[in-house]
This record gives structure tokens, sequence and C-alpha cells, in this order.
């Protein structure tokens, strides 16, 4: 018999709100958009989790961190599921967490972001300083401190920001 | 059966020792910014390899792990390509080589996005989006050294010579990759075709075609490097089994 009930899974995804990302600790792994799904079956539970780069550290320590969560909430079969389809992409983060990010020092994604290519040398988005607001700024680096960041520099604040790339 | 078990482990050896190599740039590269861009390439590449073993291990059962296909397998097993092999020289050779590595990686995995096997494609999929970073990043820096100075320009020319013998490999399809549906004519050309035309930016000339090339590394035949590079990786696992951090 597989039953679903609603209230529980609503009750999962609230806890899952207050895990967070253990490399960008202002987003919760429900504004990174990692969480595909969340289901129910009697008293397991199953969420569907997407890494947001094939090689994130951060992986390991989320999983660990959702069990904890959903333990002191009193859920106990808890199993975690990889789905790497579709591919995690920066579009799935929210609103919030966006403006989050940009409160953190962190410049998040565009939100239209030009599909990436190989390109060599290619002329960048302009990338706007989450200090002054500045568009002009410049890349430093396409890898920053995580896999997920690329390290730019204002031109008129001069502050080096790091930016939730493209993906 | 076998032959999806082969080809995955081939994928996920290219990648792992692919970075590996690359991670031993890790606290030595040339500036801080180029230092943690080769690391990150290091722990994609890492990252990629442990979706494909954890793929393997559930296809091989018997107990079977991404830790024990990348710790206990030895040299012979092993069926990564002889370019990921290739110790690090200087800067000129390891970004090159990287151009070569992740040029072919880019191609294949837009090949195997839409393969037969689900998994595959779903690894290939998402691997592909930080391969395109990688091809960037090494092509800017061969164009950055082949059009830059005297001395760079020599470098890099003699990384050629060096490595040029190793990517004739990556398209003679071993066994286990005849019935992959890789179309290995498309994949040479369009291998061939970003070559060129980033070797003609970066003012370097392309080798030969018809010049010899080195093979054996996708059947287990390896030069004496891999067998190096396992032995530092495997210690661990090899002295202490079954340890875990």
């Amino acid at each position: 018999m597989v039953e679903t009930t609603n209230i529980s899974v609503e009750k999962i995804w609230k806890i899952l709100e207050t895990v967070t990302d253990p490399e960008v600790p202002v987003l919760s792994i429900i504004d990174l958009g990692i969480i595909r799904d969340v289901k129910s079956k009697r008293d397991e539970i199953e969420i569907f989790l997407t890494p947001t780069y094939s090689g994130c550290p951060a992986t390991d320590a989320i999983n660990m961190n959702i069990r904890m969560g959903l333990l002191e909430n009193g859920f106990s079969k808890i199993k975690i599921t990889q789905q790497l389809s579709p591919p995690w992409t920066t579009d799935w983060m929210t609103e919030k967490g966006k403006q989050k990010l940009k409160a953190y020092g962190i410049a998040p994604p565009h939100s239209k972001q030009i599909v990436c290519s190989p390109d060599s040398f290619q002329k960048e988005e302009a990338i706007q300083c989450p200090q002054c607001n500045s568009y002009s700024t410049r890349l430093i680096s396409h890898f920053g401190s995580t896999a997920c960041k690329a390290l730019y520099q204002c031109n008129d604040c001069k502050e080096p920001f790091d930016y939730f790339k493209c993906h | 059966m076998d032959q999806l078990i082969n080809y995955t482990l081939f994928l996920a050896d290219n990648a792992l020792i692919m970075g590996h190599r690359n991670s031993e740039w890790c606290g030595h590269g040339p500036i801080l910014e180029q230092d943690i861009a080769i690391s990150n390439i290091a722990l994609d590449l890492i990252g990629q390899a442990r979706n494909f073993y954890q793929y393997a291990a559930t296809l091989i059962g018997n107990n079977a792990t991404e830790d024990s296909l990348a710790y206990l397998r030895d040299v012979k097993e092993y069926k990564n390509c002889l370019l990921v092999e290739q110790p690090n020289a200087d800067w000129a050779q390891t970004v090159l080589k990287q151009f070569f590595f992740s040029t072919f990686q880019y191609y294949l995995y837009q090949q195997l996005q839409n393969n037969n096997d689900e998994q595959l494609k779903a690894i290939a999929a998402k691997a592909l989006k930080e391969v395109t970073y990688h091809v960037r990043w090494s092509s800017e820096w061969v164009i950055r050294l082949g059009d830059g100075t005297e001395e760079s320009k020599k470098r890099i020319v003699k990384a050629v010579d060096e490595l040029w013998m190793f990517t004739g490999e990556l398209f003679e399809p071993a066994s286990y990759e005849l019935n992959t549906n890789i179309d290995f004519i498309f994949l040479k050309e369009n291998w061939n075709k970003r070559i060129r035309s980033i070797f003609a930016e970066a003012t370097i000339d392309v080798p030969a075609e018809t010049s010899w090339h080195q093979s054996g590394g996708k059947i287990g035949n390896h030069s004496e490097h891999l067998g190096f590079i396992l032995a530092e990786m495997q210690f661990l696992q090899r002295a202490y089994p079954n340890s875990e951090w």
C-alpha cells in the first residue's frame, strides 16, 4: 500500500528550508534549487537531491545536514536519492535566494543568462557589483572560491567579489 | 553488459587520472587564481569520475563500490587513455594537455547526452556544462601562450611536440566502445576543427595528421607513469584496507 500524505510532505519542505549550503550559508537548499522532489511512503521520506556541480564537496555535508534536520524533527526513516537529470541550473535558484546572495556580497546569477559556450575570450555579460551596484566590473577568473563561482572586480569601488556563475 | 561496464570504467578512469594530475598543481600554480582554476577543474573531473564509478559499481554488483574501483584495481585494469597519465611538466604542457582532453570530453559528452543508456546520458549532460568552462579556460591559455612572448611560444610548441602523439588514441575505438553509438568520425572531425581554430589564433602549427601515434591505454597497456600515480593514490587503501575518514 502506497500512501502519500500531503501534510507531512509540506512539513518536510519547511524543515528543508532551514538546511543551508555550507559554502554559502545564507542560502537554504531550497533557495539553491537542488531539492527536486520530496515523497513520503508511510513513515519513510524520500528526498530527491541534485548536485550543483559533479564534484561539489558540499553535497556530502548537505546530505548529512538534511538527515540531522529531519532527525531533530522526529523523522528517522530517510532516503536521499541523487538525481542527476535534468542537470541543475542557476535558473532554479529562487528570487529570494538571489536577493540573499546580493545582500551577502555575492553577485547573483543573471536570470536571463546567455547560454554558456566554450568560445574563447567571448564578450562577458555585465555583472553588477553587489557592493556599489556599478556595472563597470571585470572578470578576474572563471574559477572562484568554489566551483559555482567566478571572481570579479569592480572598476569603480575596486572591491573584488564573487559572481555565482551561469550554469 | 561487460562492454557497458568496461566503457563506464573507461569514462571514469579518464576523468579520475586527469583530475589526479590536475590536483598535483594544487598549491603550486603559477599565480593564485590559476592555482584555484586548475584545482576547480580537478574537482569537477573527480566528481564526474565518482558518478561513473558509482554507476559501474551498480552494474558490477558483488559489493563493488566507487572506492574499490578507484583504489583496488591495478595498472592493467585501468582503461584511461595515455594522454591523461602523462606527467605534468611546465604550465604550457599542462594547459595543452587539458585543452586536448577537455575538447575531446566536450564533443564526446555532447554525443553521450543523447545515448540510449539513461545513466550515462544523465552524467554526460551534467558534466558537459562543467567541461564547457574547461574548454574555454584551456583554449584561452593556449592562445595566450602561443601568441605571447618568444619564451611562451617556445614552450607551447614544445608541448605540442610532446603530446601530439597521444591524441590519436582518443579516436581509435576499443572493443568496448564499438556498441556505444558514438560516431568516432564526427567526434574526430569536431575535435580537429576546434584544435585547428584555436591553434590558428595561437599562431601554432598543427602537426600532420599522418604523424605516428602511441596507443594502448584503453586496453590496459600503460606507460610507466600510471603505476606511480596509482602507488600514491592507492597507498592508503592498500596499507590499511577498508579505512574510512
